[in-house]
């Protein structure tokens, strides 16, 4: 077994590979972008893979040792993004939308996007302030009102139907990472990452889902055809951790619902709208992390969902946990993470796969 | 139109806020130098190119001004290693959630404009959109590394690479107003190798934004027998007013209204026609919001005249213009300047209405 403290790092050739992963588009239903990334990295594993009828991709690699858990891991293509819904102006190059998965209104205006699988560019518009009143500027800018523009004498090159992202290039801020879609191509490239260098104490079962900002559809299938005993989620989730701004002038009261926070390490699921997670993996992943010396939090227990809540209903019942890389402003136009995070996160995930052994189910819930 | 495409680019990659213009002006005056006889910098930061007449002096001279500068952001405190922020010329604050940005703080610094979570602003604002004094800067640094390299008062600009849409089209910020600034140059490259009778100063205007101080302080300067502002104008738009906008590709416009001299209106009018430049009236009937409003009253009073290019989405991160339209407006002033001659003056005066 490699030592998870030297070989288990976030060098240069990782941060390239999560570049090209939160630049490709790859909004819900339309993945082939990532899953393109994904086959091309793990092409030497083909013969374990496989595409399955939504968009999938499945990949097993065997262990060798005795008593193996067949441990599935899941980390979702898909990103929320944009549709084109009408062509309304087709000299103009203006068209109707809808967005795909959580996307906030107060997001949109004044972006630049990205269309298409070839990516055309185009921006969502807004008014000129000199045309809105003072009252209008506290307003909430609706999605009735908003429209996208490709330009003049540009409506052919996309059409209705097309999906489209915000058109943020990948950057590095220092000891962050800026991106649109960290949530959740970080996970993608840490399950390619575990996929190459899968401890051999377990089967390791893949599964890079479809379909998760509308509804966790793809990993609901993927947890029937792979069937497996242990299911742990690798996704990325909020960090609401800003001081709170109850005034103006000076900084209001302690912010004490952050969900999670930067720089705190791997953040591992007890509760959320989906999924009561499962205490036994909770424990086994705390120890680890104190076992191994790595940072972790606690999610708050609270909103949202991950694949899990499909994944732990599936079959006769699978014991689930998600772990996430915390990260700010998801589901904007770009996200903040943190290198350390991811890291640890990975680390974290990888000494934890290397531990785990049937008895983890033996002990009670 | 590839070397203005790429003089544009290079244009809107150089910051240039309102009142801190000199990277803008740097670039301004090394792109001009081969182009103009003389270089100066007013004492507000505009930049005087002069491109030297033929007739006998003291010659006539026409003032074609641009402004430089652009809109942007200022650091107003830090709040946990994140950025409190004003606007340096007017940005609603509804377009500005989500846009990266550069911070120039003791280095350059990337960053990206937040809206805080509903949960952490006052409650009025889970209906309503709160103003820019709740937006926040994130720099993706430590608090004790923002502490070190941010100060109050640093500028933020907008850090957006301009991006082309079709051949003729290009989204940037801020092509309000370098799409102008590059109409003057184009203009200068169109007199390369004409004589004028006229000197003409081609002046980039700092300060437009905020108080007009450059158009102002220049006009003083050079006292110009005749002045044009070129600026951008609104583009027809989704949501925007039809009676108040241009449509982009189609031309450029000229304006009519109290800051406008009628005589050099029905002059420019003909003189785009002749040329078959595709041309709009812009009515005016107040303040133009241009350099026009400033330029017309410096010293003892200077005939004025304003053309614009039509541009979607001003003063947002996704202005949009048609780079025909701006080469349109860079021959439109040539020819007007190659036209002035000694007795042009006398076609502007106000007898016939006396």
């Amino acid at each position: 077994m490699p030592d998870p403290h030297t070989s288990l790092r976030i060098d240069a050739s990782q941060v390239r590979l999560l570049t090209r992963l939160c630049n490709a588009c790859a909004v819900s239903g339309d993945e082939d972008e990532v899953r393109a990334i994904v086959l091309e990295q793990l092409r030497p594993f083909v013969d374990q893979a496989r595409v399955d009828a939504l968009g999938n991709v499945l990949i097993t690699r065997q262990g060798n040792g005795r008593n193996r858990l067949k441990v599935m891991l899941t980390a979702h293509m898909d990103e929320v993004g944009l549709m084109l819904t009408h062509e309304e102006d087709k000299e103009n190059g203006i068209f109707r939308f809808e967005v795909i998965g959580g996307v906030s209104e107060r997001q949109l205006a004044g972006k630049r996007i990205w269309i298409g699988r070839k990516h055309i560019p185009g921006v969502i518009g807004a008014k000129p302030i000199h045309f809105s009143s003072a009252e209008e500027l506290k307003s909430v800018i609706s999605l009735e009102t908003l429209r996208i523009d490709v330009g003049p004498g540009n409506s052919s090159k996309v059409q209705i139907g097309d999906r489209a992202t915000f058109a943020t290039q990948f950057s590095r801020l220092g000891p962050s990472l800026r991106a649109k879609a960290l949530d959740d191509r970080i996970g993608v490239a840490t399950l390619i990452e575990l996929v190459k260098k899968a401890p051999s104490n377990l089967d390791l079962l893949a599964a890079f889902t479809v379909q998760e900002e509308v509804g966790l559809r793809g990993a609901k299938v993927a947890a029937y055809a792979l069937d497996p005993q242990i299911s742990i989620n690798l996704d990325c989730t909020l960090a609401n951790d800003l001081p709170a701004l109850n005034q103006t002038d000076s900084p209001g009261e302690e912010n004490t619902r952050y969900n999670t926070r930067l720089g705190a390490g791997p953040a591992i699921y007890v509760l959320d709208k989906g999924t009561i997670y499962d205490p036994r993996l909770i424990r086994f992943f705390v120890q680890t992390a104190i076992d191994q010396g790595i940072p972790y939090q606690i999610r708050q227990p609270g909103s949202g969902t991950t694949d899990s809540g499909s994944i732990h209903k599936e079959r006769s019942g699978i014991p689930s946990l998600s772990i996430s890389v915390p990260a700010r402003y998801l589901h904007t136009s770009a996200a903040i993470a943190r290198l350390k995070d991811w890291e640890n996160y990975l680390r974290l995930i990888y000494a934890g796969l290397a531990g785990l052994s049937p008895a983890v189910l033996s002990e009670p819930r | 139109m590839e070397e203005l495409r790429a003089l544009l680019k290079s244009l809107l990659t150089t910051p240039g806020l309102s009142g801190y213009e000199s990277p803008i002006r740097t670039l301004i005056e090394t792109t001009w130098r081969p182009i103009t006889d003389e270089i100066r910098t007013s004492k507000l930061g505009s930049v005087h190119g002069l491109k030297r007449g033929t007739l006998p002096e003291p010659r006539p001279s026409a003032l074609l001004a641009a402004h430089m500068d652009s809109i942007g952001l200022m650091v107003t405190g830090l709040t946990d290693g994140l950025l409190r922020i004003t606007e340096v010329g007017g940005i609603d604050p509804r377009v500005l959630p989500g846009q990266t940005v550069t911070v120039h703080g003791r280095k350059k610094l990337a960053g990206l404009v937040v809206l805080p979570p509903s949960n952490l602003l006052p409650e009025e604002f889970d209906s309503q959109t709160p103003p820019l004094e709740y937006l926040l800067v994130d720099t993706g640094l430590e608090s004790r590394t923002v502490e070190r390299e941010v100060s109050i008062g640093d500028l933020i600009s907008i850090d957006l690479p301009p991006t082309e849409l079709s051949d003729d089209l290009l989204v940037g910020h801020p092509l309000d107003n370098r799409a102008s600034v590059a109409a003057l140059t184009s203009c200068l490259w169109e007199l390369r190798f004409r004589q004028t009778h006229w000197d003409v100063w081609a002046v980039t205007t700092v300060q437009e934004e905020e108080t007009f101080g450059g158009a102002y302080t220049s006009a003083f300067q050079i006292r110009p027998t005749l002045a044009v502002a070129i600026d951008v104008t609104f583009g027809s738009s989704p949501g925007s007013p039809s009676h108040k906008t241009y449509p982009i590709t189609k031309g450029i416009t000229l304006g009519w209204g109290p800051n406008i001299h009628p005589k050099l209106h029905k002059i420019f009018k003909d003189l785009a026609d002749r040329l078959e430049i595709p041309n709009q009236e812009e009515v005016m009937p107040r303040h133009s919001g241009t350099d026009a409003f400033a330029l017309q009253v410096a010293a003892e009073g200077v005939p004025t005249m304003i053309v614009s290019i039509p541009l979607r989405y001003m003063h947002t991160p996704v202005e949009m213009v048609s780079l025909k339209d701006i080469a349109r407006a860079g021959r439109l002033l040539a020819e007007f300047v190659a036209s002035l001659d000694e007795k042009f003056i006398e076609k502007i005066g106000w007898e016939e209405h006396a």
